[in-house]
This record gives C-alpha cells, structure tokens and sequence, in this order.
C-alpha cells in the first residue's frame, strides 16, 4: 500500500513536472513575438541612447570618444536647452489642462439623454481621425497673417493683425491652440465612455433627494469619473512632452527657438547637426521626464482616485 | 427649469459644434477656392469645381503615396493583432512561472517614450537596409503592450471551462486559440485593429527620418511636401491634399466610433 502510494506521488509529480515544462515552452512561444521585438526596437535601443549619451559619435552615429558626463554637462549649460525645457513645460501647462476641460464640457453636453446627440458624438470626436500633418497644415492657413481667417476677423473688428506664429510670444500659443484642437477627439471620445459607465441609480436617487444638477456633478459624476479622467491626464501629458508634427509644419521651432519643444530639438540635434551624443543626452532626459511623470501620477493621482 | 434645460444644453452643442468642426468645413471651402478668391478673402467659393484636386494629384504622386499609406496601415495592424493576440493568449491561457515579471515588463514598456529610442532606431534600420522599405515602417511597431491589454482584457471574460472542454477534447492550445478565443473576442480585435489603423495612417516623425524617396512614402509627408511647395502660391492645393488625406481616417471613425469608444474606455479603465 504504502509502496503504491509513493508511486502514485512520483508519478504525479513527474507528470506536474512535465506539464510545467509543456507550459513553459508553449508561454515562451506565445510570447516570443513580442519579446523580440520588445528587445530590438525598445530595450537595446534605451540602452544604446544611454551609451551613445557618454561618447562623441561620427556622422554615422558610431560612438568615437568616451567624454564621460560632458554631453549632459554641455546641454545642461546650453541656453537653447533651456529654452527648450521652458518651452517644454510652457506647453504642457498651455495644453493639458485646457484640453482636459473643454473635453470633460463636451462630453457632458454630448452624454445628456437627447434627440439626435449621436451626431453631436461624431462631430466631437472627429478630430481624432485627422492626422498631425492635416491638422497642422490646417492651422497654418487659420493662422496665416494676411489671408487666415483669425486675422480676418480681428480685420473686420477693427483691430490690429497678429503675427500669430512669427512673434515669440505668440507661436507657442498658435501650436498649442492647434494641438488642444487636436486632441479633443480622443479625450473626448474616453472620457465619453467614462461618463456612460457611471451608474444610473446614483443620479436617481440624487433626483429624488432633490439635488441640482452642479450639486450631481461634483458630488456624483466628477468622483465617479476620477479613473477616467487620471487616464486622460497621464496619456494628455505624456502626448504633450511627445508633441513633433505641429511644430514642423507650423514653426520649424522658430521663431528664436521659443517654440522647440524637447522632441523637435532632439530630432534637429541628430539629424539636422548630426550631434547623436547630446541628442542622446537629450533623449535621456525627456525619458527621465516622462518616467517621473508617470511615477508621480502613480503615486498621488491613484490615492486620491475613486474607483468603483 | 426643466423646460429650459434641454433647449440650453441643444445651443451649447450647436455652438461647441460649429467651433471644433469649424476647421475641418474651412479646409473644405478652401480645397475649391481659386489665388484670386483665396486673395479676396472669401470664406464660401464660388463654384465646387474639382480643379485643385486634379493639380494636387498631378503636382506629386499623391495615388502612390495614399497607396502606400494603406498597406503600411494594414501591415502594421494585422502585426499588431497577432502579436497582441498571441501574448495576451499566453497571459490569460497559460499559467507559466515567472508570468508576473514578464507582465511586468511588458507594463513597463509603456513608460519608455517612443522619441528618446529613435536614434539607435534609426541607426539599426540603417544597418539592416531598410531605409525607404516597407519593413523599416511596419516591422518596429507590431509589438504594443496597449494591444496586449486590450485583449487580455477581453480573454479574461472568455469562460475556463471552454479552455477544460478543449483540453478534454485533445485540442493543441493554438487551435484553441484560433478557433475559440479569436472568434469570441472579435469586438476588441476591431477596436484595436482601428486604432492600429488609424495611429499609423497619422504617423509623421519615424517616415520623415527613414523614407526619403517617392517608393514608400506615405501621405503625411506627402502632405508636407505640397505644402512647403505650393505655400506661397496655391492654397487652395494644399487644402485638396489635406481633405484626400483625412477622408480615409474620417470615414473609419465614423463606422468605428462607437466601437472604439467602448474599447478604449475599457482599456483605460482596468
């Protein structure tokens, strides 16, 4: 009997064994696509931007002269850098909130039970089906000095043209307009979808204890949707420090820099200067910015989120 | 109160509506607009002639480019679907030691902004060839933890025991999964195929770094092609090109909207 039983457990356990091992290979089949690819055109290439960061490279790109911290202390002191951070954070705070509000307003006016509001739908999230190029193109001729249609209409009032994207102070601005514009599609469409998973039953029972409907949204709606709008948040910012297109079609990063973003000066360091080494310090740096971000909202945007 | 309710909030959304679609109707208008009406500054042409069409497709090769587009479109979505689809599979499907670390991983890549690896990115596809291909435009984007999550999302509702019944029955894992998971999971496969389609239809830095040739040029740079050429002269151009590029991506998101509201709501939210 007891002999049995120990075959038995043996037997079992070989078969556990074997069937983990069958699992095993299979799992690492299934993902093996993705692990490669994972590995060739992200991880290798992160840790080739930190190595290519410590050396002076060739027009090629290949790493010549170990120079140690001198890149980041170069780009640290330059003054282009620090135009370019400013301009960086400029437009992360033009762009995040004011795109989050108009397209939290939207989706409220668009989540209302009424006749013919799908159509309301489609208009609103239609930004998000044309692409950076068409947008930016767009906005150009909007913006155009003499022949767009906003210096037509300060024309018409009376008022003196604005040189839109040719004055520093306004550029920034023209691209940030131009982007809000473009992203209102997508938030629109998330937070859409947040608004439509709230329950019923909170509002009917706010309804019948008689509370009005401002009262319904910062009470009911606006905590209910917190998720919601935490991931339009974190995706609104990272998009932002990742914002290219607009400012090559409209501005080229000019005029006197103070539209090039952090992306849009990475790209003319490597492949306008051919300067890989501090385009790849560069590169690090918008990569620790976009990790802080990311912990950051992990870390004090989940607490206060409420989730259902 | 209650009277008034629904006729404020029918002039917000007319209002909000003519805003945000104001764009879109101007770039329409101007698509038909000759110099001289460009130069009056009239805001409805005179007649809808197709003029300014004709010449944006004479002036490049914007049929090439459109072509070119789709199929990169298409690739880069079908890869995503399989790619995603086979992780996801084995996240849900296959219990497999060191499953948390890998999905970790996978989360991580997520914070690993696109741009701060586009050097070696461009680097490499130069090393390998493939500059003005096909391949240096689709093959790096095929894998997405987004997609990945997405469908693993979905896989988790598919019930256990019609994993038990197919491994009662014999069938190999992978037949489960074409035949069954696939199948049942159609919705989310829709919702990522759109947004697969659509990001990639509207990518615009990594063409401009690794085509610089007519051969696999897509209809982004194209468009900013005619635009730094017929900016000073002819308007009217460069808005046919903008509407001919937005046309296709409108119309996918109209068919696909509710879809992909619902699919991207989910993928946000778990």
């Amino acid at each position: 009997m007891k002999n049995a039983t120990a075959f038995q457990e043996k037997t079992l356990t070989q078969i556990d064994t074997k069937w983990r091992f069958v699992h095993w290979r299979s799992a690492i089949l299934y993902l093996l696509p993705s692990m490669i690819l994972f590995s060739v055109f992200l991880f290798y290439p992160l840790g080739k931007t930190l190595y290519l960061s410590f050396f002076l490279t060739d027009q090629q790109g290949v790493a010549n002269v170990f120079v140690g911290w001198e890149n980041y202390q170069y780009i640290l002191q330059a003054e282009s850098f620090h135009k370019s951070i400013k301009a960086t954070l400029l437009f992360v705070l033009y762009t995040v909130p004011t795109g989050i509000l108009i397209s939290l307003f939207l989706a409220l006016l668009a989540n209302e039970k009424l006749k013919g509001v799908g159509f309301f739908r489609t208009i609103y999230s239609s930004t998000m089906g044309v692409s950076v190029a068409a947008s930016a193109v767009v906005w150009l001729f909007i913006f155009h000095p003499s022949m767009g249609i906003l210096n037509q209409l300060i024309a018409s009032v009376g008022g003196t043209s604005i040189d839109w994207l040719l004055h520093p102070d306004w550029a920034l601005v023209s691209v940030a307009v131009t982007t809000i514009w473009m992203n209102i599609g997508f938030s629109f469409l998330i937070i859409l979808g947040g608004l439509q998973n709230v329950d019923e039953h909170l509002y009917e029972s706010a309804k019948i204890s008689g509370a009005g409907y401002f009262y319904q949204l910062r009470r009911i709606t606006i905590p209910m949707l917190s998720p919601t709008l935490f991931f339009v948040v974190t995706v609104s910012l990272i998009n932002a420090f990742q914002t290219f297109g607009q400012v090559d079609i409209l501005t080229q990063g000019g005029p006197s820099e103070s539209t090039n973003l952090i992306v849009y000066s990475i790209y003319r360091e490597a492949f306008v200067n051919y300067q890989f080494g501090t385009a790849s310090a560069q590169s690090i740096f918008l990569f620790l910015c976009i990790l802080i971000v990311t912990i950051l909202q992990f870390k004090f945007g989940e607490r206060k989120v409420h989730y259902q | 109160m209650r009277v008034f309710r629904p006729i404020i909030t029918y002039v917000l959304l007319i209002i909000t509506a003519i805003i945000v679609f104001f764009p879109l109707v101007y770039a329409f208008f101007i698509s038909f607009m000759s110099g001289s009406e460009l130069l009056q500054g009239k805001f409805i042409p005179e007649s809808f002639h197709l003029d300014n069409y004709k010449k944006a497709f004479e002036r490049l090769p914007l049929a090439h480019y459109l072509w070119n587009s789709f199929f990169i479109s298409t690739v880069v979505m079908l890869g995503q679907l399989l790619v995603s689809a086979l992780a996801a599979f084995a996240f849900v499907f296959i219990p497999f030691k060191g499953r948390n670390i890998v999905f970790f991983i996978f989360i991580s890549t997520m914070m690993i902004p696109w741009e701060a690896t586009m050097i070696p990115n461009f680097i490499t596809i130069q090393q390998l060839d493939w500059i003005n291909s096909y391949q240096g435009l689709t093959i790096p984007f095929f894998a997405i933890a987004f997609g990945t999550f997405l469908l693993r999302q979905h896989f988790l509702t598919i019930p256990k025991e019609l994993k038990e019944a197919s491994d009662i029955a014999g069938l190999r894992s992978f037949k489960f999964f074409w035949k069954v998971v696939i199948p049942y999971s159609r919705t989310s496969f829709v919702t990522l195929g759109a947004y697969g389609f659509l990001t990639t239809w509207n990518m615009y830095l990594w063409p401009l770094l690794v085509t610089n040739n007519d051969d696999v040029r897509p209809v982004q740079i194209g468009l900013k092609q005619l635009q730094t050429q017929e900016m000073a002269t002819d308007w009217g151009v460069v808005m046919a090109g903008v509407i001919i590029v937005i046309i296709p991506t409108l119309i996918l998101l109209f068919l696909g909207q509710k879809q992909l509201q619902k699919g991207l709501a989910q993928g946000a939210l778990k």
